[in-house]
């Protein structure tokens, strides 16, 4: 039982998806307990994971069907792909208690369908995560896209049209990340990770174009995936017309899974010796996350919808990441690692609360936040926090990754990127402190009249004390409480994670 | 001159592989009708599919089965078999691209029937009100 783990944590999405398809008569409350149960149980299946590999210090080669690598397909579960897969799972699982209210309410009909699409997504992406050859995690990364696509065109009317763009770039990012290993395939003939890592060291083939074309074609596939900036005009869009629901698994899971994506091709298959002296480009990267840090906030700055603020705080957040594995120092790396971690929890958190200020006060513009002190005191609460881990405040999170991130910058000499760091926190304070300096000190009669005065009978119900329900409330004080967790314990996960996890050469 | 015509010649798999990918590139990137966005995707989808199974191809090659010799010897020369593997994984990820290809029409119906048109300019126009 203990070493069919990696395959369990898979598969038991896979068929609670197929089975939500067919229980649909059963109603609503099945359809959620059979989800709650299925993600709960991958999440047990990767912490069970994650765990062994932690006591044996050896990543966990699963061959599926006892095939032999590179022949077959193994999942590798290694110390960077356990602590993604375990962020994957328990961040579904809030997202799934979650749900209990906003799908149902997103979905009047047919919620067993959106579950079912909720499943396989998770499926796609602990599949993306584990999964040790190129091709496999090619067809992953489509199922789990695909699964994306309906979830978001289930937000209804501007949606579709978001959704179809976003289907647009993401089957070009697809494209060029099959074209890209077509090319590693012809010229090594395999399609395992570890195998190709073994036939790309070799010297004959250093210097090979084909191999560098199929290195940056695979890399800027995987930039679409995960909305670098230029690359991000679909995610704003797409996200911020989603369903509450949809929104709160989506947002923080696809991105950085794409983010996984592209440490496993940097690093696992390719080395960084390989980048840094082969590819020319190699050294820019780093620009392009600095714009994307700077502009992602400053964009976030000057929305109106609450959501689409987030959104590009995302944005936002991919260039620190993308600046953070690029840096190629270890701080760097580890900045890049544990900000996965992060800001996967970050933007959960975001997302969760505004989802719950949109329930309840069915707005999703700034002035939502009037006076949420008074009105919904736990969910500001917790806004707060995400907001001070985004900040970077201690001991929250966020401070730490932006910590090891700027040491990495420092050490690398890159002060483009320092400097981007720097300024996009001091944005991302300004854009937080409007809109707490609102919910705290904001009274309820201005949020009135600014939204005109035919609402005006409504303030008396609006004043009361209106917290969101206890399904919505607990998953979000949970993830509050995870983001102290994880910054009072970032020496144990940079200990026992991240550092055996770091590639050789940087 | 000859150089370059044989340069071409030796590889026409990959220009046309390449020609393919542009004209798709093209047409989702440029047109304005929803509907010949998709056609785009579904021809650059299918030029790297085709890129990568013509790169299968070996002539005087057998079928990848295991094949004995009149004395009844296994023939275990590589050269003798054609790799199944380019097509094969070319086989799934056509799969993918009926899937996407499905979920795009699907997504089309339903922006018809939001906005009442394909042409992107007007679509952008009916959003703005």
């Amino acid at each position: 039982m203990m070493d069919q783990t990696p395959a369990i944590m898979i598969l038991v999405p896979v068929f609670a998806s197929l089975a939500l398809t067919l229980i649909g008569p059963l109603g609503h409350r099945a359809a959620y307990g059979l989800l709650i149960i299925s993600i709960a149980g991958s999440l047990a299946a990767a912490l069970a994971t994650m765990v062994q590999v932690v006591q044996t210090g050896q990543a966990v080669h699963y061959r599926m069907g006892d095939w032999i690598p590179p022949m077959g397909i193994e999942l590798v579960i290694d110390h960077l792909s356990a602590g993604v897969l375990v962020l994957i799972s328990a961040c579904a699982l809030l997202t799934a208690i979650y749900s209990m209210h906003t799908a149902r309410q997103d979905n009047p009909d047919r919620l067993n369908h959106y579950y079912a699409l909720f499943a396989l997504l998770v499926a796609g992406l602990l599949g993306m995560t584990a999964t040790g050859d190129v091709f496999n995690l090619y067809v992953l990364l489509e199922i789990s896209a695909l699964s994306s696509y309906g979830l978001l065109a289930r937000g209804k009317g501007k949606a579709y049209y978001a959704t179809f763009r976003y289907l647009m770039m993401g089957t070009i990012g697809a494209s060029f990340y099959l074209l890209g290993v077509g090319y590693i395939y012809i010229m090594t003939g395999s399609l395992n990770m570890a195998d190709l890592a073994e036939i790309l060291s070799r010297p004959e083939l250093e210097a090979s174009v084909s191999v560098r074309i199929g290195f940056s074609l695979i890399i800027l596939g995987v930039w679409i995936k995960m909305a670098l900036f230029p690359l991000h005009a679909w995610l704003p869009n797409a996200y911020s017309r989603a369903g509450t629901t949809t929104a709160c698994l989506i947002a923080p899971l696809m991105t950085k899974v794409s983010v996984y994506v592209m440490l496993r091709i940097m690093f696992t298959v390719f080395s960084a010796d390989y980048i840094f002296q082969q590819i020319a480009w190699s050294r820019l990267v780093i620009y392009l996350a600095s714009a994307a840090a700077v502009l992602g906030m400053i964009t976030a700055l000057s929305q109106r919808d609450l959501r689409k603020m987030l959104t590009y705080i995302i944005v936002a957040e991919i260039g620190y990441l993308t600046g953070g594995a690029w840096l190629a120092n270890t701080a760097g790396y580890t900045g890049a690692v544990y900000h996965i971690l992060a800001d996967g929890l970050m933007t959960l958190c975001l997302f969760m609360a505004v989802g719950a200020i949109i329930y309840r006060t069915g707005e999703s513009t700034a002035a939502a936040m009037q006076g949420l002190f008074q009105r919904m005191p736990v969910t500001a609460g917790v806004l707060l926090v995400a907001a001070a881990s985004v900040v970077g405040v201690p001991p929250t999170c966020g401070f730490f990754s932006k910590w090891y991130l700027l040491q990495g910058a420092v050490k690398a000499g890159e002060w483009v990127f320092v400097a981007a760091l720097i300024i996009a926190g001091l944005l991302a304070a300004i854009l937080f402190f409007r809109l707490l300096e609102r919910a705290f000190f904001g009274r309820l009669e201005d949020a009135v009249t600014e939204n005109g005065s035919e609402k005006s009978q409504e303030v008396p119900r609006k004043i009361r004390l209106e917290e969101a329900p206890l399904t919505m409330l607990l998953p979000l004080v949970i993830t509050g409480a995870a983001l102290f967790g994880l910054g009072i314990y970032t020496n144990e996960v940079v200990q026992y994670l991240i550092r055996w996890s770091m590639p050789a050469g940087i | 001159m000859d150089e370059l015509f044989y340069f071409i010649i030796a590889k026409y798999n990959y220009w046309a592989a390449l020609v393919l990918l542009f004209i798709g590139l093209f047409g989702m990137i440029v047109k304005n009708n929803l509907m010949k966005k998709i056609i785009g995707m579904v021809i650059f989808q299918t030029a790297i599919l085709l890129f990568i199974v013509s790169i299968g191809v070996k002539r005087g090659a057998t079928v990848p089965i295991l094949q004995f010799s009149p004395d009844k010897q296994p023939l275990l020369d590589a050269t003798a078999y054609a790799n199944p593997l380019p097509h094969v994984l070319i086989l799934t990820a056509i799969v993918v691209g009926v899937a996407v290809l499905g979920v795009a029409l699907a997504l089309l119906q339903k922006i018809q029937r939001v906005h009442g048109t394909i042409e992107e300019d007007e679509i952008l126009e009916d959003m703005r009100k």
